[in-house]
């Protein structure tokens, strides 16, 4: 693959970040993530899985270069090799930041109104976010603007429009356009499509692929649905109570998980045309201010032994680029109901 | 064969704006539908954002009135402006489930409270044993029980969790008919089958009906005896579920099909959809057509 | 409850200064029920005197001893900001949350009237009702014109609130629970609102003893009361600061500056700790 060519763009070693909060003597400590490492190269899109509050959303705010107070980096690194030289974000001034968001390191978030203000109009907004990191100014930057909105299929014409007038899908393609205006070499897509209908994500997942290849761009796609990973990303990380339980190619994650996580996860999918019981996971993903002792995953684990209890399992790479966090990985099947027949035998 | 509810040509539209450019939205277009009383069944109402999919379920709920047609549950008209206890009679035997299980509890009060104050004013008690002994059964027919629930808030819980007490707390009055609007769009893909099951089980085990109201093509197919689309406030397509999905007629089901995000060959990035089906589904809507009924059973709105 | 105080004492700096001012001030006021002397009475004592061991506050040019005097003006004018406020509160908190969740036409009547409430100007009101009442108006007939004009602000603030809350689904949900109308405000509605109920409380008797401070100064009330208001009436009528009873005027000032920022960091701080956000996280959510 030519994946495996490209050098790697961001580096996470070890990277622990807890929220430590104190409320009227509650004092709490979250261990949001709790020690993930992990690779994501040039040019690749790599989809993060994991279920609420299991730690995703934290991380991907330290990768963002957004760590606020109660969240704070307790251990690890976390690396950009962007073309202008690296940058280690949990170190790097507010100014060495600025410098690098949105010509560098860019985001499309869940609601397109969280970064579209409503009171004024789509072209202020652009003039806002790129005008400084393009360095282009007046009918130079305007031109650069409306090239780049009919990349993504939009009119010249949404630059004078309000946000409300848009459709959401239209808005949504906006902020993917906002995020990919300066050409980034890193964009973080946080639920993009969540909010959007079947037919609209469709549109708005092939964009961002599109563009994506365009330009060459790395891509951290975070969702939950695991639908969306199988068509978007090269490489999928599965999040499970503050740590990365298992990664690989997508292919190999759909028709060979090696995480009974995992396995649960395409397992529970339905299909149109078919009908057969979809197993269903019993318990709830772990108190992160309380997490369990050994594998995280043990209290809800079909194939836990007592080495799963006491034991935190490491990543162990167990075919090329297919990592996974678990004792007993050679025991993972694909489930009854596996998003593929074939991935049984294979 | 008696029906349990029974739409009848309803049409909803709504004024929007002030004094000048007021204009009217058809959230629904003269929908009819029919629920047997005897056959228990999960009647699923397909439908993007517009297309009427809630608003048709409020009417059903007699939160809406609607603006032509009528809605009939038991014989009975649904009416808005019902008595207060024409409403408690009727809520007694048509409940809701909403769609975010972290919404529809009070974060600041106990989840029990809820139960607690269905059993009172529906099974008309004040008995604590008893309102007790109702909470506890319903909490079972869900997999919890009354022991694991007391005194817990909505954020000690999971989303599943929560989902099956807002559940249960729908079972409490027995009643023949559940409402559930997105029920699993909110809790979280490991726990999400969970519940799905759990609808399943209640039309099997329980003999309960449930509208059942989503965007997704693959649960409906999985747990719907029947289904309807809808298209910007028209039904387009109804009849058998694996009928209708298996191979869909109308150009926007087969718009929505092919939307589905397929699994099968995960990794190798097939996203494109065909730009002819797309023009092809928009170009009707706003044709008012007529719904015409297949060999095979189902109905198809067709032009022209 | 207690275990409430001792939290919000232990871990929270501005409730325990302002506990502790408001503390000297209400045992100050308090004090008024143990007075040796008739607080509404003149020259029971040398007039004129400043502050020393036999009198702490000094005298004033009518021959009463200001500590006593002062005692009971802050108990009067602090029971009368409190009344004002409990019953302005109640209006607000009605007026607001029905409107807000019931809509339609219950909110536009209410809200008309509300609307008039805010139009009409109220001091030329109050002295009318001095006028016709004469020495009649005692200080609870001005709490309740007071209260009757105190809400229409709050009430709207309320309202915003509670249409929010209309369309959360819990809202449905205990609608379709079987709860009352009744039950849905005052349990599911209400917490939402008392951080507004908190911080407007303040404010209203900071309103409603300004007021009465202006009303009394001008001679607007029944000035043998005594309270802050009075107090000040009577220094100026005397010319305290030319005479040099300058104690006259900036004892009863300290104290109400006391007063006013007690209040105001206990409003601060329990608003802080009642709000729904902070009671989730002090829950652990």
């Amino acid at each position: 693959m030519t994946r495996d060519s490209k050098p790697d763009l961001l580096k996470v070693e070890g990277l622990k970040a807890y929220y430590q909060m104190n409320y009227y003597g509650v004092e709490r400590e979250v261990r949001a993530v709790d020690g993930i490492s992990m690779n994501i190269k040039r040019g690749e899109v790599y989809g993060i899985a994991g279920e609420s509050s299991s730690g995703k959303t934290s991380f991907i705010k330290v990768l963002a270069a957004a760590i606020r107070p109660p969240l704070r980096v307790v251990e690890g690194t976390v690396k950009y090799e962007f073309k202008n030289g690296p940058i280690e974000v949990t170190t790097a001034s507010p100014a060495q930041i600025e410098e690098v968001r949105w010509k560098h390191l860019s985001y499309i978030m869940q609601g397109s109104m969280s970064v579209l203000n409503p009171v004024r109009r789509i072209g202020k907004t652009f003039k806002d976010f790129a005008q400084r990191p393009l360095g282009l100014t007046g009918a130079a930057f305007e031109d650069r603007v409306i090239k780049h909105l009919a990349r993504l299929k939009l009119p010249p014409e949404v630059l004078r429009a309000y946000p409300h007038e848009l459709s959401g899908g239209m808005r949504q393609r906006v902020t993917i356009g906002l995020a990919t205006v300066c050409h980034p070499e890193f964009i973080i897509a946080d639920e993009p499509t969540t909010a959007l209908d079947v037919v609209v994500q469709k549109e708005v997942l092939s964009l961002i692929r599109d563009i994506q290849k365009e330009m060459d761009s790395s891509v951290v796609f975070v969702t939950h649905d695991m639908s969306v990973h199988a068509n978007i990303a090269d490489r999928v990380g599965i999040i499970y109570a503050g740590r990365l339980v298992e990664e690989g190619p997508t292919k190999q994650m759909f028709f060979t998980p090696k995480h009974p996580y995992t396995a649960h996860l395409v397992a529970s999918l339905p299909r149109i045309g078919d009908t057969t019981q979809r197993p269903a996971l019993e318990g709830r993903p772990p108190n992160l201010a309380d997490p369990p002792q050994g594998c995280r995953f043990h209290p809800r684990c079909p194939l836990a032994v007592d080495k799963c209890r006491q034991e935190v399992p490491p990543l162990e790479t167990v075919a090329q680029d297919h990592r996974t966090a678990c004792w007993r990985w050679q025991d993972v099947k694909p489930l009854v109901g596996s998003a593929h027949p074939a991935g049984v035998m294979a | 064969m008696t029906t349990l509810l029974d739409v009848r040509n309803v049409s909803k539209s709504f004024t929007m704006g002030g004094i000048f450019g007021r204009k009217t939205v058809n959230a629904v277009m003269d929908a009819s539908f029919s629920l047997s009383a005897e056959k228990p069944e999960i009647f699923t109402i397909i439908g993007e954002s517009g297309s009427g999919k809630t608003t048709l379920a409020r009417m059903i709920l007699g939160l809406e009135d609607p603006s032509e047609g009528e809605i009939l549950f038991q014989g009975q008209k649904v009416s808005r402006h019902a008595s207060k206890a024409e409403r408690l009679a009727f809520m007694s035997k048509v409940q809701p489930v909403f769609q975010n299980p972290f919404e529809a509890f009070n974060p600041l009060k106990k989840i029990e409270r809820y139960l607690e104050s269905t059993a009172r004013q529906f099974l008309h008690t004040k008995d604590r044993a008893a309102i007790d002994r109702a909470m506890d059964e319903a909490l079972q027919k869900v997999g919890l029980s009354l022991k694991e629930v007391r005194g817990r808030f909505p954020h000690e819980m999971s989303g599943g969790q929560l989902q099956r007490c807002a559940i249960a707390r729908a079972l409490i009055p027995n009643p023949p008919l559940l409402i559930t609007d997105e029920p699993v769009s909110m809790v979280d893909a490991s726990l999400r089958m969970s519940i799905v099951n759990l609808l399943k089980s209640l039309r099997d085990d329980l003999k309960v009906s449930v509208i059942y109201i989503t965007h997704d093509l693959a649960t409906a197919y999985y747990i719907s005896n029947r289904l309807i689309i809808m298209q910007r406030g028209r039904i387009v397509e109804m009849g058998d579920a694996r009928t209708v999905l298996d191979n869909p007629q109308h150009p926007y089901s087969q718009l929505l099909k092919a939307s589905v995000l397929s699994t099968d060959d995960a990794g190798a990035g097939k996203l494109a959809t065909d730009p002819d089906m797309v023009k092809a589904a928009n170009g009707l809507v706003g044709q008012a057509g007529k719904l015409v009924v297949r060999p095979d059973g189902r109905e198809v709105r067709v032009y022209g | 409850m207690f275990a409430v105080f001792r939290d919000l004492i232990r871990y929270n700096l501005e409730f325990t200064i302002g506990l502790v001012l408001v503390g000297i001030v209400a045992i100050f006021a308090a004090l008024s029920f143990f007075s040796p002397v008739d607080p509404t009475l003149i020259y029971m004592a040398i007039p004129d005197q400043p502050p020393s061991a036999q009198y702490w506050f000094g005298t004033n040019s009518r021959g009463q001893d200001l500590f006593w005097h002062l005692s009971a003006a802050f108990r009067n004018s602090l029971m009368f900001g409190i009344t004002v406020a409990v019953l302005s509160r109640i209006i607000s908190i009605t007026v607001g949350l029905a409107a807000g969740y019931l809509g339609g036409w219950v909110d536009r009547i209410l809200m008309f009237i509300n609307d008039i409430f805010v139009a009409v100007p109220i001091f030329p009101i109050l002295v009318l009702f001095y006028f016709v009442l004469r020495n009649n108006m005692d200080s609870f007939t001005m709490a309740l014109i007071l209260a009757c004009f105190g809400w229409p602000f709050d009430a709207r603030l309320i309202r915003s609130v509670a249409l929010g809350l209309k369309h959360r689904e819990f809202t449905r949900h205990a609608v379709f629970a079987g709860m009352s109308t009744r039950k849905v405000l005052l349990e599911e509605h209400l917490p939402y609102v008392m951080p507004i109920v908190f911080s407007t409380f303040m404010n209203n008797m900071l309103w409603s003893i300004g007021m009465e401070v202006t009303l009394a100064v001008l001679g607007f009330t029944n000035i043998n009361n005594p309270t802050i208001g009075t107090v000040l009436y009577w220094a100026n009528s005397h010319s305290a600061m030319v005479v040099g009873t300058w104690w006259w005027i900036v004892i009863p000032v300290i104290l109400i500056v006391i007063t006013f920022l007690g209040l105001f960091l206990l409003a601060v701080s329990m608003n802080e700790y009642i709000d729904p956000r902070s009671r989730l996280r002090r829950m652990g959510a």
